[in-house]
């Protein structure tokens, strides 16, 4: 395996009254993609959060290639070359695509060699290039989002859940840009419910529940034990599968 | 790669019943204003109110696009908006005052030059005052809105004092320069000249501010945050610099608007911010939080409405703008062109 670019140690998170993460320790190998899998409420994206800066964590540590990332604020820790695709997207929805794409490219130009291969994963933002990002189909604003963590090279991409809500056809072009990006040695930690996503992308796994991670190991050995997925993700893998 | 991405119906092109009904609220200045006609039914009396209105709704405008996007962009509820609009009337007083030989000059040259330099000494000390309100009063109470009415109340206050003690505590006589006083009559119709000049310094702030937030990065940062800080943020932008820059441009165009609201009225006292203060937030709850083209058509609408009542229907002058208010909200509950948040 491959050396951890992030590591979370005893990671406690509150949000208000309510205790989140309640120590979760994680590893995520660099170059690699590490699947946060889990059920409902199991901490998930409170850990991509947290990771982010997004909340505060209340005890614990997070280290990003050395470097502890918990003194940092959010736009600092983006700095350090860390993406961030949230749950709900976060497309300016009044920005045109193009406008979206500006902001993320934090040099400054856009790379045409870079978008042109962005272009080649998400053919329809450059038929939309000028539209409101507002205008775009569900599936579409979900590829900007993701495109927008892809405009520049990053060190590490963290991607919440990105099937959610999407047609089956949409989750195989995700899917496929998804390889397309882990052909770059970008490392990945991404939230999924979806099990057939997360089969076909993850290279390591780790398996959240209750505000910890109880399960870590390789993604192969999780979808070939039928026995282990039942006892850690239960009945709602079923549905997924 | 194919291209599955086309599959999903994307929405390129509405139908066109939609298309014209969101192109509609552009078109609610111009039909209050034929309304304007059918109900005054007389074309030179409703070319000058409609004028004046015009006027009127651009002053407002001016003071009021500052405090849309500290509305939409900070989430912060400013009623310390209205000491800077009295403290830029009071500073361009002193400015123009002291200026008194160049505003006595019948050209219209040194009149505006008088003019430019009172704007620009009030621009100054109200941006300044802007940057020490929102470090010292306003930071405290990020995310607390009752707090933050509370203590942007007390700011105004204490602002309102300030100015009785610096200024003493009479209202002041404001009189226009020279070449501004007075009116044009073409045919019927009269045209006050001090109006067309707030109707191009506030046209001029529209287009500059659309430019700004449309053409340059800054200002796609400024739209951006308005719809979502968080993810601002996440994209590695201070956001906090960017509300500071904001509180203190939103603070100085109040100063610009409290100098051509004084000039306007022609007298200013300590509490004209705290009165004009009601109009500027009909109009920003009018335009859709966050929004300058809604604040723009909000404050037009406005203008035109107070000029409209007040010469058909005196008595219900005062409550017309909630009025119109509530049939907006009626109609739009996030008002006119709503940005993004929400």
């Amino acid at each position: 395996m491959a050396e951890p670019l992030l590591r979370l140690a005893g990671l406690h998170t509150h949000i208000g009254q309510y205790h989140i993460l309640q120590g979760v320790d994680l590893v995520v190998p660099e170059g690699e993609l590490t699947m946060l899998l889990g059920r409902n409420g199991a901490g998930k994206t409170t850990t991509l959060r947290t990771i982010m800066g997004l909340w505060r964590a209340s005890a614990g540590s997070v280290s990003f290639a050395g470097s502890d990332l918990a003194p940092l604020a959010t736009p600092e820790i983006a700095r350090l070359g860390i993406g961030y695709v949230p749950e709900n997207m976060g497309v300016f929805a009044g920005l045109t695509v193009r406008e979206n794409m500006v902001l993320a490219a934090r040099g400054g130009e856009l790379d045409q060699g870079r978008l042109d291969w962005i272009f080649s994963l998400f053919p329809a933002l450059a038929r939309f290039w000028s539209l409101p990002a507002g205008n775009l189909s569900g599936g579409q604003k979900q590829m900007l989002s993701i495109a927008r963590a892809m405009v520049e090279p990053r060190r590490l991409v963290l991607i919440d859940e990105p099937s959610k809500g999407l047609a089956p056809a949409i989750v195989d072009a995700l899917i496929e840009a998804m390889q397309e990006l882990k052909r770059t040695a970008t490392t990945i930690l991404m939230v999924e419910q979806n099990f057939r996503m997360a089969q076909a992308l993850g290279d390591g796994v780790a398996v959240m529940d209750d505000g910890r991670v109880v399960h870590s190991g390789r993604m192969a050995e999780l979808a070939a034990d039928q026995a282990l997925q039942g006892r850690l993700l239960g009945l709602s893998l079923g549905a997924h599968q | 790669m194919t291209d599955r991405t086309a599959e999903t119906p994307a929405v390129p092109s509405p139908p066109l019943k939609e298309r014209l009904l969101a192109r509609l609220p552009y078109w609610t200045v111009p039909l209050l204003a034929l309304a304007g006609l059918a109900a005054i039914a007389d074309l030179s009396t409703w070319t000058t109110l409609t004028l004046a209105g015009l006027a009127m709704g651009m002053l407002i405008f001016i003071m009021a696009s500052g405090l849309t996007l500290v509305f939409g962009l900070m989430d912060v509820l400013n009623f310390g908006h209205g000491a800077f609009i009295s403290i830029g009337a009071f500073v361009g007083a002193s400015v123009l005052l002291a200026l008194g030989g160049w505003t006595a000059s019948s050209s219209l040259a040194l009149n505006l030059a008088a003019v430019c330099l009172a704007i620009a000494a009030a621009m100054a000390a109200t941006g300044l005052l802007g940057w020490f309100f929102e470090r010292v009063i306003v930071k405290p109470v990020y995310g607390a809105h009752l707090k933050q009415i509370l203590v942007t109340m007390g700011g105004l206050i204490v602002a309102e004092q300030l100015i009785h003690l610096i200024w003493g505590p009479n209202q002041i006589p404001l009189p226009r320069p020279e070449a501004l006083k007075g009116s044009w009559v073409i045919g019927e119709v009269v045209v006050e000249r001090y109006r067309l000049l707030a109707v191009a310094v506030g046209a001029a702030i529209f287009l500059g501010l659309r430019w700004a937030l449309v053409r340059t990065k800054l200002g796609l940062l400024i739209r951006a945050g308005v719809e979502n800080g968080e993810m601002v943020e996440a994209l590695g932008y201070r956001i906090q610099r960017l509300f500071v820059l904001v509180f203190v441009a939103g603070s100085a165009l109040a100063g610009l608007g409290g100098v051509m609201w004084g000039l306007y009225d022609e007298i200013i006292t300590a509490q004209m911010g705290l009165n004009i203060l009601i109009l500027v937030f009909i109009v920003v709850i009018i335009g859709g939080l966050g929004s300058v083209e809604g604040c723009f058509l909000g404050a037009l609408l406005v203008g035109l409405m107070a000029n409209y009542t007040g010469f058909l229907a005196p008595k219900v002058a005062l409550g017309s703008n909630i009025l119109l208010m509530v049939a907006i909200l009626m109609w739009r509950p996030r008002g006119l062109l709503p940005a993004g948040k929400g």
